[in-house]
């Protein structure tokens, strides 16, 4: 009934034991570590991760519900159930430390030195380990022990003061982000401070914040800030800050079965898009007068006025209207322009390079018959193995062969444990 | 007091433009590698040239903000792909590397006689990552894109707005990012694996790839569901209040979410009781999930004559999600991220004194090291090639004036003053 996909060649960190004590904010990191190859292993309270309980969810054929943001980012891990705050549980998850290579966590900071098992104390159980800390804010400073969810976190990263409309209120991406941006740097601080205990043999402590870890979603505009005073605002579907007129430019288009995303450039891609869309237009008969006698090899984006934006943007957004998002994706591969269509889950599952380049990986989910395409391999590499092995477990799936199997517990003592609740 | 790095010793060598490419390179150099950024005058890095901001407003390659952003810590070198003598030096430098990053079209270093079988003849050892828009292979592999747009292609753009709206755009190239963390880990991962196998080998990134694990959740939502995730505006299945409201003064925000009803009724302190706030209509999560326009129009009101920062301070004593949204200007004043030491200074020679960010992980015994500024265009040509390649004064002036390397022109700041 449940069929793990075994690769054969190794991965980079084929050999590794992580331990994930991770929230939401942390399973991306966990996971990223595991589709190296690292035998990862997800140490949940009893009554299971706060992942497990964000919604939607799916059910399966006995009933039980499985979240699918818990689903998404908890592949190739196992796991054990171990209460922290017992002390059986926090001597077992000490000396699941001294034979670890990674430990990462996500706990309000604090909260795992109250029970003897902050970065300092498992650092000198383990002093090869490297211990990452993924939190909202970081482990110290005025901020440390705020409340904060993505909402909080993608408000102060700064981006959503860049997204939505002026003058009404900032917007958040609707699928929470921040936790897997949180995620994405907590596995390269990881892999900085293993890299670096691989030459000298040491471990440490790695610090990341969520907020901080979000900066980047402002791309460039900060230094709009930083070099000439100016703050950038949200301005809806269009684009500013491209132009040294202050000309905004629209980015998204209705067409005829939903949105597409066009941005007028410069630069030699830029050119030769506006240059290859006249062609298009022209071979619909929509191409106006301008548009075909503009020299568009000397056209620079930085200098155009508002003007002669409309204009463009005016014949463009007419013949857009007629087009099918399918159509533009055609014509645009096939012309050379940039631009794409507005996708969801949906097309993004139909798409034929992601086809093409054996990206879905198919697996067999507990309590399911037909395999999932799950997301694949986060890069292909000549030489070593990447992606899914093994389907997100169950809770506690794994306490007989971690605990028994492999630490030594016999049954009896898993018997107390449980019966006494830390397991 | 010059900390030793995790990363010391590592060379890498970059032929790259834009985001994707580059910013791997800089965070790399954050953590102590030597990052040599190969560029031409005949060639320019796009970010050095296409898009604001520019220092005072005044275009020029060396007065770019959205080259400084992807490019602090590495080393310029001016070398001339179009020359065979130019590329014979790329070569060169490529077998004392550890780390060739490029993002050409799928296709182009190959041409130019550096792809990764050409490389690897001469460096076994070689770690190579190509990233581009939609992976090396593929029945669309040589489109090129930008991050923008791929974006939209990936799923994010359709998540945001109002429902029933038009979707609006991420400000930037938000999954150029996303790749540039995956391929940060990729490179560190490679690295590891010939540190064991003594093995070097290729790497291909797909940007596109990369952003679809980003969107994983919706991906299995509607398999299993059959319903497609789409754009809620601020709102939150399982929290409510879950919003954005407004500030005193203009343009100030503030969001504050609330997902039980211990959290709600610490919230109601906070606001001094006010009569509506206990109302039935909002006592438990699902009264408040079904009046939840009323309610977001009466925690408005209450909001609106409030500062930002004394608000979410006050929010935050009582354990109430809440958090300015900070506009890009607040970022540099952010007490957090200043804490962290986020934002670091750095003088450049054109530029003068401004800001690099620092990666968001902070290490205990290896921090990042002080950032140098954004190199001007060809500035370390001579000590590149004389660190990496032992070549002479004389030798140096030879090649450049076969026109295989380019030499760092005199400073020219002060155009505009």
């Amino acid at each position: 009934m449940i069929a793990n996909n075994l690769n054969k060649k190794p991965g980079a960190l084929t050999g590794c034991r992580v331990l994930d004590l991770t929230t939401p904010l942390g399973h991306l990191c966990g996971k990223i570590l595991g589709d190296l190859g690292a035998d990862v292993i997800k140490v949940e309270p009893p009554a299971g991760d706060a992942g497990r309980y964000r919604r939607p969810f799916y059910y399966d054929g006995r009933g039980d519900a499985h979240s699918l943001f818990w689903l998404a980012y908890n592949n190739n891990k196992r796991s054990v159930t171990l209460n922290l705050e017992a002390g059986d549980g926090r001597e077992i998850l000490r000396r699941m430390a001294r034979k670890a290579d990674f430990f990462l966590e996500s706990y309000p900071p604090g909260y795992l030195d109250s029970l003897g098992l902050g970065h300092e104390a498992l650092l000198k159980e383990n002093p090869h380990l490297v211990v990452t800390a993924i939190t909202p804010f970081g482990q110290t400073g005025p901020y440390r022990d705020f409340q904060a969810e993505d909402l909080e976190i993608m408000a102060s990263c700064g981006v959503m003061s860049l997204t939505g409309h002026p003058g009404k209120a900032p917007l958040r991406i609707s699928l929470s982000q921040s936790e897997a941006w949180a995620s994405l740097y907590g596995a390269m601080g990881a892999l900085t401070a293993y890299h670096h205990r691989q030459r000298s043999g040491r471990g440490q402590f790695v610090d990341v914040s969520a907020q901080a870890a979000c900066v980047i979603l402002c791309a460039h505009a900060p230094w709009f800030w930083d070099y000439n005073r100016e703050n950038p605002t949200r301005q809806g579907e269009y684009m500013t800050g491209r132009t040294i007129t202050g000309a905004k430019l629209r980015t998204v288009w209705p067409c005829r079965d939903g949105y597409l995303t066009f941005i007028i450039y410069g630069g030699p891609a830029g050119q030769k898009t506006n240059r290859a869309l006249t062609e298009w237009m022209e071979s619909h008969g929509c191409a106006p007068d301008f548009m075909r006698q503009k020299n568009w090899d000397e056209f620079d984006v930085a200098t155009i006025t508002q003007e002669e934006v409309n204009q463009i943007e005016g014949a463009v957004g007419k013949f857009f209207h007629d087009r099918t998002k399918a159509e533009y994706l055609k014509e645009v591969v096939e012309r050379g322009m940039l631009g794409y269509p507005i996708a969801s889950a949906d097309d993004i599952l139909a798409d034929d390079q992601l086809a093409a380049r054996n990206f879905w990986q198919p697996l067999m989910l507990a309590g399911r018959i037909e395999p999932v395409r799950f997301p694949g391999a986060f890069a292909q590499f000549s030489d070593m193995d990447c992606g899914v092995r093994r389907r997100p477990p169950l809770l506690g799936e794994h306490n007989r062969e971690v605990f028994r199997d492999e630490m030594g517990y016999s049954e009896q003592q898993l018997e107390r444990l449980r019966a006494s609740r830390v397991i | 007091m010059s900390n030793q790095q995790a990363l010391d010793g590592i060379v890498v060598i970059e032929f790259g433009a834009f985001a994707a490419g580059p910013c791997v390179g800089k965070y790399l150099a954050n953590h102590g590698a030597f990052v040599v950024k190969v560029e031409s005058r005949a060639r320019l890095d796009g970010f050095r040239t296409h898009y604001p901001p520019f220092k005072d407003n005044k275009k020029g390659p060396n007065r770019s903000g959205v080259f400084a952003m992807n490019n602090d810590s590495v080393h310029s070198l001016g070398l001339n792909l179009k020359v065979p003598a130019g590329v014979d030096l790329a070569r060169k430098l490529a077998a004392r590397a550890d780390v060739v990053i490029e993002n050409f079209t799928p296709g182009t270093v190959k041409r130019l006689g550096l792809g990764y079988e050409q490389l690897a003849a001469i460096q076994p050892g070689l770690v190579m990552l190509s990233t581009c828009n939609l992976g090396q292979t593929g029945p669309r592999a040589q489109h090129p894109g930008f991050g923008s747009q791929l974006t939209s292609l990936s799923g994010f753009t359709h998540l945001i707005g109002e429902p029933g709206a038009p979707p609006v755009i991420v400000y930037g190239p938000y999954i150029d990012y996303i790749a540039v963390g995956y391929g940060y880990i990729a490179v560190l991962a490679a690295l590891e694996h010939r540190r064991r196998t003594g093995r070097g080998q290729y790497i291909d990134l797909s940007q596109y790839e990369n952003g679809v694990q980003f969107v994983a959740p919706a991906i299995l939502e509607y398999q299993l569901l059959g319903t497609v995730a789409t754009r809620q505006a601020n709102r939150h299945a399982c929290a409510a209040p879950h919003g954005v409201y407004p500030c005193a003064g203009e343009d100030n925000w503030i969001t504050i979410s609330v997902f039980d009803d211990a959290e709600w009724e610490r919230l109601v302190k906070v606001m001094g009781k006010p009569e509506w706030a206990s109302s039935l209509r909002f006592a438990t999560e699902l009264s408040r999930k079904e009046n939840e326009a009323e309610l977001d129009e009466l925690l408005g009101r209450w909001t609106r004559t409030r500062p930002a920062d004394e608000l979410m301070q006050s929010l935050q004593n009582a354990r109430v999600h809440a958090a300015k949204v900070n506009s890009i200007a607040d970022l540099f004043s952010d007490p957090q991220l200043a804490h962290r030491g986020f934002w670091r200074p750095v003088t450049h020679k054109e530029v003068g004194a401004h800001h690099v960010e620092m990666p968001a992980f902070v290490l205990s015994e290896t921090p990042a090291a002080e950032p140098s500024p954004e190199p001007c265009l060809c500035e370390h040509t001579e000590m590149v090639l004389g660190k990496l390649l032992g070549l002479s004064e004389a030798e140096i002036g030879n090649l450049a004036g076969q026109g295989a390397i380019e030499l760092s022109s005199p400073v020219t700041a002060g155009r505009n003053s």
